[in-house]
């Protein structure tokens, strides 16, 4: 090859360069191919493929009566009530998850950064849930709204919320909440660290220079934490709601989006038609809608960040 | 005023402790209870007497040690090899400019945004056709792939931490790059290299779905899929489910308390993801 492109005047010397150069070209690729084969192979492709099966009867229960479809799969989706129950419990549970952690993961990472004896035992304390393995925290939630071994239940009859103590995951009405808690629980940590590491970039001479104008704590608070933190907290805030709309582990494991659907998710809905049913086809095709409902979302995000600029 | 404030201050700090804790508290609790009291004292908040019998009947005489090695494999396989990967992969988008280097970034953070259960059913037909399910090989190089772009972005923030000038240092004084690598950049970022090996790790270690489709037979289950498969199949032996939790927990707990210090500092940098 490289003698090719080499005008045959060449110089052994520039002959040598030419690899040279090629070979810096080359380089930082090298080190950066098995992560790529990783991911293209393991990720991407798949992707692809699952994209066309969302067009394909792809059932391992009736395997016989597979190939394409064409849109049919859609079709049967925008029939199904199921899958438009769980759109609207995907926006339940997102935005109530994520507006819970949010503020108590602020309230904390404030606590954390105001300094106080014993800081940094409680700050190993208050994250420890976010080490904790998500499907040992859904089953460890469960068991404490089983009224057979937890307290909950019982908590929560005798302050009135409850009538009795019954498991409130099998309550159609209200088991959406026990995954709703169990999330929070686990959630928290992750905006108090990003927060508190927000917090602590703060130049102290601001809050010194308001001091000495005669500012109050909460004016403080209003002008300058607030809008040093807001850049962070839009981020956060906007991936995390896609992170959390997707995690499924929660509710699979708590109530298996039951009882009678009540705690159905899309992403819960694709696991469970994939490995309860076997109908790849058609968990395909929802997991697709979910992209494309992704894809709006995140197009709305940069319209916003780019109008937010064009503002300031 | 003040001391109102401080006191409120406290309790919110000592609301939010027990908040934290409680649960956990909980699992050990009903895992240290005997099994003749579940029943009559399973709601109260302390046990009258304590036992270790659930944690001898599941280390021993029960197929728990198999699913817990069995995830100390894939977990520590995925681990090491997502670790070593990924650090290739930083060191080139820390110490590199090159054409298209803005479009991978792209693509990985890509990766880390859609849905990964996106591509559970072409997975599970890849992993049939070769006829790698119930191997914890699948698991393996899936867990691998999955934590290569954070893993990536991590151990990049920790190259850009290294000056440049030590390896141009090294390279002045006759190393190649690789040997500058080796025997300059690596030492230092040792500290990375086992923060990123142990995300990867406790990220493999709690990976439910994905073990739940690809393995069915108990000789491969890892530990969540056994916990869960004995759950739905014992549902009545909480003291022993419980005991087997708290076995779950352990390697969570090391690495947390490993890490704790670099919390907030090391993790906002690629903090995004949880």
């Amino acid at each position: 090859m490289n003698t090719a492109v080499t005008p045959a005047v060449a110089t052994p010397g520039s002959r040598r360069s030419w690899r040279a150069v090629l070979r810096t070209a080359a380089e930082p690729w090298l080190y950066l191919s098995p992560a790529l084969i990783f991911i293209m192979l393991v990720m991407l492709v798949p992707l692809v493929i699952g994209i066309s099966y969302a067009f394909q009867a792809i059932s391992l229960m009736n395997p016989l009566e597979s190939g394409w479809v064409g849109l049919a799969n859609f079709e049967a989706l925008y029939e199904d009530r199921k899958f438009w129950k769980s759109l609207k419990n995907t926006a339940y549970w997102t935005i109530a998850s994520v507006f819970f952690q949010f503020f108590l993961g602020l309230g904390l990472a404030l606590l954390l950064n105001h300094g106080f004896y014993g800081r940094r035992l409680v700050q190993a304390l208050v994250f420890l849930p976010w080490a904790v393995p998500t499907f040992l925290s859904a089953l460890t939630w469960a068991w404490l709204f089983n009224p057979v071994i937890g307290p909950l239940p019982h908590w929560l009859a005798a302050i009135g919320i409850l009538s009795e103590p019954y498991n409130i995951l099998s309550d159609p009405n209200i088991a959406i909440w026990g995954p709703i808690v169990a999330n929070i629980w686990f959630g928290i940590p992750f905006f108090a660290i990003t927060l508190l590491a927000a917090l602590q970039s703060i130049p102290h001479d601001l809050y010194e220079a308001a001091a000495i104008d005669g500012a109050s704590a909460w004016q403080g608070f209003i002008k300058i934490t607030l809008p040093f933190l807001a850049p962070m907290i839009a981020i956060t805030v906007m991936l995390r709601a896609i992170w959390v709309a997707n995690f499924a582990d929660l509710i699979f494991v708590m109530t298996g989006g039951g009882p009678a659907n009540s705690t159905q998710i899309i992403s819960t809905y694709i696991f469970t038609t994939a490995f309860r049913k076997l109908d790849f086809g058609y968990a395909s095709a929802i997991a697709v809608v979910l992209l494309v409902l992704l894809l709006i979302y995140a197009a709305v995000l940069l319209r916003l960040r780019q109008s937010l600029r064009l503002v300031n | 005023m003040r001391t109102v404030l401080t006191i409120g201050r406290n309790l919110a700090v000592l609301g939010y402790v027990l908040f934290a804790l409680f649960p956990l508290y909980w699992l050990l609790k009903i895992a240290v209870t005997p099994d003749r009291l579940i029943y009559t004292e399973g709601t109260a908040l302390w046990p009258t007497t304590f036992t270790f019998d659930n944690f001898r009947t599941v280390i021993f005489y029960s197929d728990f040690m198999v699913f817990f090695s069995n995830s100390v494999i894939v977990s520590l396989c995925s681990a090491a090899l997502a670790t070593l990967i990924a650090a290739a992969a930083g060191y080139s988008f820390s110490r590199f400019r090159f054409r298209g280097k803005s479009i991978i970034v792209v693509l990985m953070l890509v990766t880390q945004m859609f849905p990964l259960l996106m591509i559970i059913t072409p997975i599970y037909k890849i992993v049939a056709t070769l006829g790698l399910l119930n191997t914890l090989t699948s698991l393996i190089v899936v867990y691998t792939a999955f934590n290569i772009p954070f893993a990536t972005f991590l151990m990049q923030s920790f190259f850009d931490g290294i000056p440049k000038d030590l390896d141009e240092a090294a390279m002045m004084d006759g190393c190649t790059r690789l040997q500058a690598l080796r025997k300059v950049i690596l030492p230092l970022t040792l500290p990375g290299l086992a923060a990123t090996l142990g995300f990867v790790f406790t990220a493999a270690w709690s990976e439910l779905l994905f073990a739940l489709m690809l393995i069915n037979s108990n000789d491969s289950m890892t530990f969540p899929v056994g916990l869960l498969t004995f759950v739905s199949k014992f549902s009545v032996d909480w003291g022993q489910m419980m005991a087997a939790g708290v076995l779950a927990l352990l390697p969570s707990c090391l690495f947390f308390v490993f890490i704790q210090r670099y919390l907030v500092q090391g993790l906002t940098a690629g903090a995004v993801k949880g």
